[in-house]
């Protein structure tokens, strides 16, 4: 069995399901994030697995001990809060403390114990710090901090970055994934910020309306997303309509209407059941789509320099969407043609 | 810098009215106090010059040590018996109600009445033939009127710790429903149960509310002069009663005066010290 392990929970708020049915293993020492936007259930799962939601149906167990009647206080999880819930009568050290206090520890160890977890989250020296004199970042290190404190067996991260500014977000993620293998502790982060995702986690289960549609390691997320939403949530991607003509077991031959009849590795299919004459659709990535002169005519009709690369909205016939084209090549207006390479076109199963 | 000045003269004719108000309704009279409790009464009106002769009766004698020692006792123990009553109104108000401003109506409901008809019920509650001794009566549980309800202190603790329940249901309320929900959840998910979780976090968070509301009634309670008067009987009396003895009855005003400004003194000094021990008491609770 694996280290958390959560099996068919349901749970729903006023007869709507917000969670449904999910299923999601997680293993020790993991960084693992659930991923979706908002709205779609992920806040929730994490609250079922803190404690602070009862599931309606299903078994939540970590390290083989089913929690669903473990109340928050006695479950061996911590979190940090997204508004990081600092306690605003006690300073710094008294906040790191507070989860030790029980263990009636000597005043000594209490103070190594602390003082150990401030140097690792880097805020030595200002154990004695008033809560209301903290910036962003130190709120949410003293919020790490408190949850580490206490060794927990999983510690729960809700949208932890969400309330700093983009500059101490990239300084904070890199901090996070080094704390991470520091401690070895299992994180599991929910965020809707999928480059925080793709950057931090070992795994990444993305979520979506209450239900989980992909688990999968960031890369394969990125290259094989399984279906359309993946697709679409994960970075920016083209979608082009296509009607499989024939499949072997190395190839198939596709008709992709504007791109014309392609031959792509049949492994680019996936395995989503997808047989001769099935309407799929085909996706390609921004940067895997190349400007060369023999390709599908096209004018661009917006170009957003970007530094080493330019983002480009290109405008071909037949089609009412822009493609998007990651590369270089001329300014907004320029005639360009492209190429869609076949082993970088992925299938996946049309919704219609 | 003229800006500044600009704006502290808007400020001050903002303020002006009231101002004007505290100046005549507040420190006019003080001060009027002051002067007349530096004087001696002589028939009708003040002898000439000045003395200290009244503070010294008034702290030498013991029969007025005794009435302000009650008056501070019995008002202390009316701002403990409301605190204790007002909390976990509150507290559920804050916490478990569904409709919360229906709720806070209700509980406020009894206060739209005036004070005088509060204490007059409570008089008929209390009282040889009131609602208690008659129903216990009724019910054969004693077979001569309790007197022991009425004219004494617990009769006067009892009516004004009703009468001043709402002064501290609300700060407390407001204090609780200030409390971020997710200290709570912090405070459960670093392995607090129920118990700890409120004396660590409600309980330290809520403390203004209930040091205001704690103000509130001991200030206004130690002179009240209505309640004791009407409930309390000689037992009861306080400082208030005695104040009012020496203006309207002996017509010793010198002395009345002096009697009302020592007992705001020394409430202020008690109210003083209580907030100070309250704030130590709330950082050393970790």
């Amino acid at each position: 069995m694996s280290f958390l392990s959560i099996s068919q929970v349901t749970k729903a708020f006023g007869g709507l399901p917000v969670v449904n049915a999910v299923d999601l293993a997680i293993e020790r020492g993991e960084f693992f994030a659930l991923l979706g936007p908002s709205g779609c259930g992920k806040t929730t799962l994490l609250r079922m697995i803190a404690g602070f939601e009862t599931p309606d149906s299903g078994t939540i167990s970590i390290d083989g001990d089913v929690m669903n009647n473990v109340p928050p206080h006695q479950r061996p999880t911590n979190m940090v809060f997204q508004s990081y819930a600092i306690f605003p009568h006690l300073n710094v050290f008294d906040n790191i403390a507070y989860g030790l206090r029980k263990l009636k520890l000597s005043k000594d160890q209490l103070r190594a114990r602390v003082d150990a977890m401030l140097a690792t989250v880097r805020l030595e020296g200002l154990g004695g710090r008033a809560a209301d004199q903290l910036s962003g970042g130190q709120r949410q290190r003293v919020a790490l901090a408190r949850a580490l404190v206490r060794e927990p067996k999983l510690l729960l991260l809700d949208e932890p970055l969400g309330a700093l500014d983009k500059r101490l977000r990239e300084t904070m993620q890199v901090e996070l994934r080094a704390i991470q293998r520091k401690v070895g502790v299992t994180f599991l982060l929910v965020t809707h910020d999928q480059e925080e995702a793709l950057s931090l986690s070992d795994r990444i289960a993305v979520m979506s309306a209450g239900k989980i549609l992909q688990i999968a390691t960031p890369r394969e997320l990125y290259e094989r997303p399984n279906c359309r939403e993946v697709a679409d949530f994960i970075g920016e991607i083209n979608f082009f309509h296509a009607t499989v003509r024939e499949i072997t077991d190395t190839t198939a031959t596709v008709n992709a209407g504007l791109l014309g009849i392609v031959t792509l590795p049949s492994a680019n299919l996936g395995s989503h059941g997808i047989k001769r004459d099935d309407h799929i659709l085909l996706a390609i990535r921004p940067e895997h789509v190349r400007f060369a002169p023999d390709g599908v005519a096209g004018e661009i009709t917006s170009a957003t320099f970007l530094g080493e690369r330019s983002h480009f909205h290109v405008k071909i016939a037949g089609r009412s969407e822009p493609v998007s084209v990651s590369g270089n090549a001329g300014p907004q207006g320029s005639a360009v043609a492209l190429i869609f390479p076949p082993e970088r076109l992925i299938g996946l199963p049309s919704a219609d | 810098m003229a800006g500044t000045g600009g704006n502290s003269r808007t400020g001050y004719a903002l303020l002006s009215p009231t101002l004007a108000v505290m100046g005549l309704a507040l420190a006019a009279p003080l001060l009027l106090l002051a002067v007349t409790s530096l004087k001696s009464q002589a028939g009708i009106g003040f002898a000439d010059g000045w003395t200290l002769a009244q503070y010294g009766e008034v702290l030498g004698r013991s029969s007025y040590r005794i009435l302000f020692a009650r008056s501070v006792g019995i008002s202390a123990a009316v701002t403990l018996v409301t605190l204790l009553l007002a909390y976990p109104m509150a507290y559920f108000v804050a916490f478990h109600a569904r409709h919360k401003f229906a709720w806070l109506i209700a509980l406020t409901i009894p206060f739209w009445t005036s004070y005088l008809l509060r204490v007059f019920a409570w008089k008929i509650i209390l009282g040889y033939g009131g609602v208690i001794n008659s129903g216990l009566l009724r019910l054969h549980l004693i077979d001569q009127p309790l007197s022991m309800l009425l004219y004494n202190p617990f009769a006067v603790v009892v009516t004004l710790a009703h009468a001043w329940a709402a002064f501290a249901i609300l700060p407390i309320y407001v204090s609780l429903e200030k409390i971020d929900r997710s200290l709570l959840e912090a405070a459960s998910d670093l392995g607090d149960g129920a118990v700890r979780r409120f004396l660590r976090i409600t309980l330290p968070l809520s403390m203004p509310g209930v040091i205001g509301a704690a103000i509130l009634i001991f200030v206004p309670t130690t002179g009240d002069y209505v309640t004791p008067s009407l409930v309390g009987g000689p037992a009861g009396s306080m400082i208030a009663n005695m104040i009012e003895v020496q203006f309207n009855r002996v017509g010793n005003w010198p002395l009345g005066a002096a009697l009302a400004l020592v007992s705001m003194v020394l409430v202020a000094v008690i109210a003083g010290l209580f907030v100070t021990a309250a704030r130590a008491a709330a950082k050393a609770a970790r």
